[in-house]
């Protein structure tokens, strides 16, 4: 099998290293978010700076936010927040889309019920949290598994409706197990769509997160904001929101690392970037 | 042809399907195939060859009559067929999260062959169809008569006892489409499996087929020719002049035999 061993950059049309396309900075974006940050710096000279406190002051704050043990642990709290929310609505999307993929009777039930949820405003999960839960970490969690458990439960639904029946049929004619034919037929039709649905949700949950924790905890980016607010504190406010910005596109980058090592298979041409 | 080397035996089987208000995809149909037989079925589109095919596989039941192969009903005793059936559809059908070895594989993966083991068969079986330097190839960088090509080895990897095959060289160009062909024709003598051949080619059923059914509208035998083979021009011709006659609907169902 000596052709199996060759090299894999040197094999079709996904050379090694266009798999790691992502981690070459892309010039653009520097370039527009350095000019924001010039933009923001000149309107900071003729503005007073507690509306517009001036680049180097914000860069500091944002920086005192890592030097301190009590600020880092609020930052952590979020981002424990947002990936603990988005777990446990991953794990129910994920039953009721399969559910609802096997029983189209189940469907035309629970489907409404998502459509229901979707109008909710997230605001009002977060009084429902507070009225019907004491523990504030559950709150919060309750908050962010039902605003973004319609999105995860239709997207990973798509993904399995979108299955090729082909496929299907040719794995069945071989009399697989259902666990075989979980194993190579639907997770692998299906990831696609789940690592589609977290970059989705992902940015949705960074969103409310703050909300909930803004009205209903005593933690957290959100509860920083509203003691910036508080204190009328600008720069306060704009490190704070810098820091769940980092946290969004560094957990973005890292499922994009996934998309690179778990769609390899695909063209390069047809890759998220 | 003796009782008991008669590996498929269809008996007066018909499919309807469920809102098509009763009307027949296959009506009444009989026939049998012997151990090692590669049988041609030939017809027009919509003539029933596909549905004939997916309850010889198991995928579909029959609304009336019986089918065996091997002696078990291949819908009723689906499991017991695993590793037993190998099917060469009319797309290739390839997973494209998979390179071109684990394709192969997939069969005898399913039938729990130990890794390394099921690994060594497929690529013995793409080194045999030409493929060994695309082993690791994913479905992408593959044509598509090296797909079709790793469709055939992934059929042919099992060691299947019955091998099944739905126009499979239908979408290919004219070349192609004869190159693979005669290396199937091959792999087929090889094996000694039994085949059942869907084609809508008179030429390839004559090429491939031993035994060649034409199917009517709905699935039924218009004309049988038997012959091994190597038939004389004259004898090729007078067997395609009935083709085409009992396509046309202007032959009533006969049985001859064509010998060199």
């Amino acid at each position: 099998m000596a052709d199996a061993t060759e090299p894999a950059g040197e094999r079709g049309e996904t050379p090694r290293n266009a798999r790691f396309g992502w981690m070459k900075v892309k010039l653009e974006s520097v370039v527009a978010l350095g000019a924001l940050a010039v933009l923001w710096q000149i309107v900071s000279y003729f503005v007073p700076h507690f509306l517009f406190p001036p680049v180097p002051e914000i860069a500091s704050r944002f920086v005192d936010i890592f030097s301190h043990w009590n600020t880092i642990d609020d930052a952590l709290a979020t981002a424990a927040h947002i990936l603990l929310g988005l777990a446990g609505a991953f794990v129910l999307g994920t039953v009721l889309a399969v559910l609802m993929g096997r029983s189209e009777r189940l469907q035309r039930y629970v489907h409404p019920l998502l459509n229901f949820n979707q109008g909710v405003p997230a605001l009002s999960w977060v009084v429902f949290a507070i009225i019907w839960f004491k523990g504030m970490e559950f709150r919060i969690f309750f908050i962010m598994v039902m605003t973004t458990l319609p999105a995860f439960s239709f997207q990973i639904l798509d993904a399995y409706r979108s299955m090729s029946k082909d496929l299907f049929e040719m794995t069945v004619s071989f009399r697989p197990s259902r666990l075989d034919l979980l194993r190579t037929l639907i997770v692998p039709t299906v990831v696609p769509g789940i690592l589609t649905a977290w970059k989705v949700n992902l940015g949705n949950a960074s969103r409310v997160v703050v909300v909930a924790e803004l009205v209903g905890s005593t933690g957290g980016i959100g509860y920083e904001l509203l003691e910036q607010q508080q204190l009328f504190d600008m720069a306060g406010a704009i490190a704070w929101t810098l820091v769940l910005v980092a946290f969004v596109l560094v957990v973005q980058r890292v499922i994009t690392l996934l998309e690179d090592l778990l769609l390899d298979y695909r063209p390069v041409a047809e890759r998220a970037r | 042809m003796s009782g008991s080397a008669e590996e498929i035996v269809f008996d007066n089987v018909s499919k309807v399907f469920p809102g098509t208000g009763g009307a027949y995809a296959v009506r009444n149909l009989s026939f049998t195939v012997a151990r090692g037989e590669l049988v041609a079925i030939l017809g027009k589109t919509g003539c029933g060859k596909s549905t004939t095919f997916n309850i010889l596989a198991g995928l579909i039941q029959p609304t009336e009559g019986r089918v065996l192969v091997k002696g078990h009903d291949p819908f009723r005793n689906f499991d017991w067929f695993r590793g037993k059936i190998g099917i060469v559809f009319q797309n290739d059908r390839l997973m494209p999260w998979r390179t071109a070895i684990d394709n192969v594989a997939l069969g005898l993966e399913l039938n729990r062959v130990p890794r390394t083991e099921r690994l060594e068969i497929a690529a013995r079986w793409l080194e045999r169809l030409g493929l060994g330097a695309h082993a690791e190839d994913y479905v992408h960088a593959l044509s598509g008569g090296m797909r079709q090509r790793v469709s055939m080895a992934r059929a042919f990897a099992i060691k299947p006892d019955i091998l099944l095959c739905d126009e499979p060289f239908s979408a290919l160009d004219e070349v192609t489409g004869n190159s693979l062909r005669a290396e199937f024709l091959e792999l087929v003598r090889e094996t000694e499996a039994t085949g059942i051949f869907i084609t809508h080619s008179i030429g390839e059923a004559i090429q491939l087929g031993r035994r060649i059914l034409v199917f009517h509208r709905p699935a039924r035998i218009a004309y049988e020719a038997t012959f091994d083979g190597m038939t004389s021009d004259a004898e090729r011709e007078h067997v395609r002049a009935n083709i085409l006659r009992a396509l046309s609907g202007t032959a009533t169902v006969s049985k001859e035999e064509a010998r060199p």
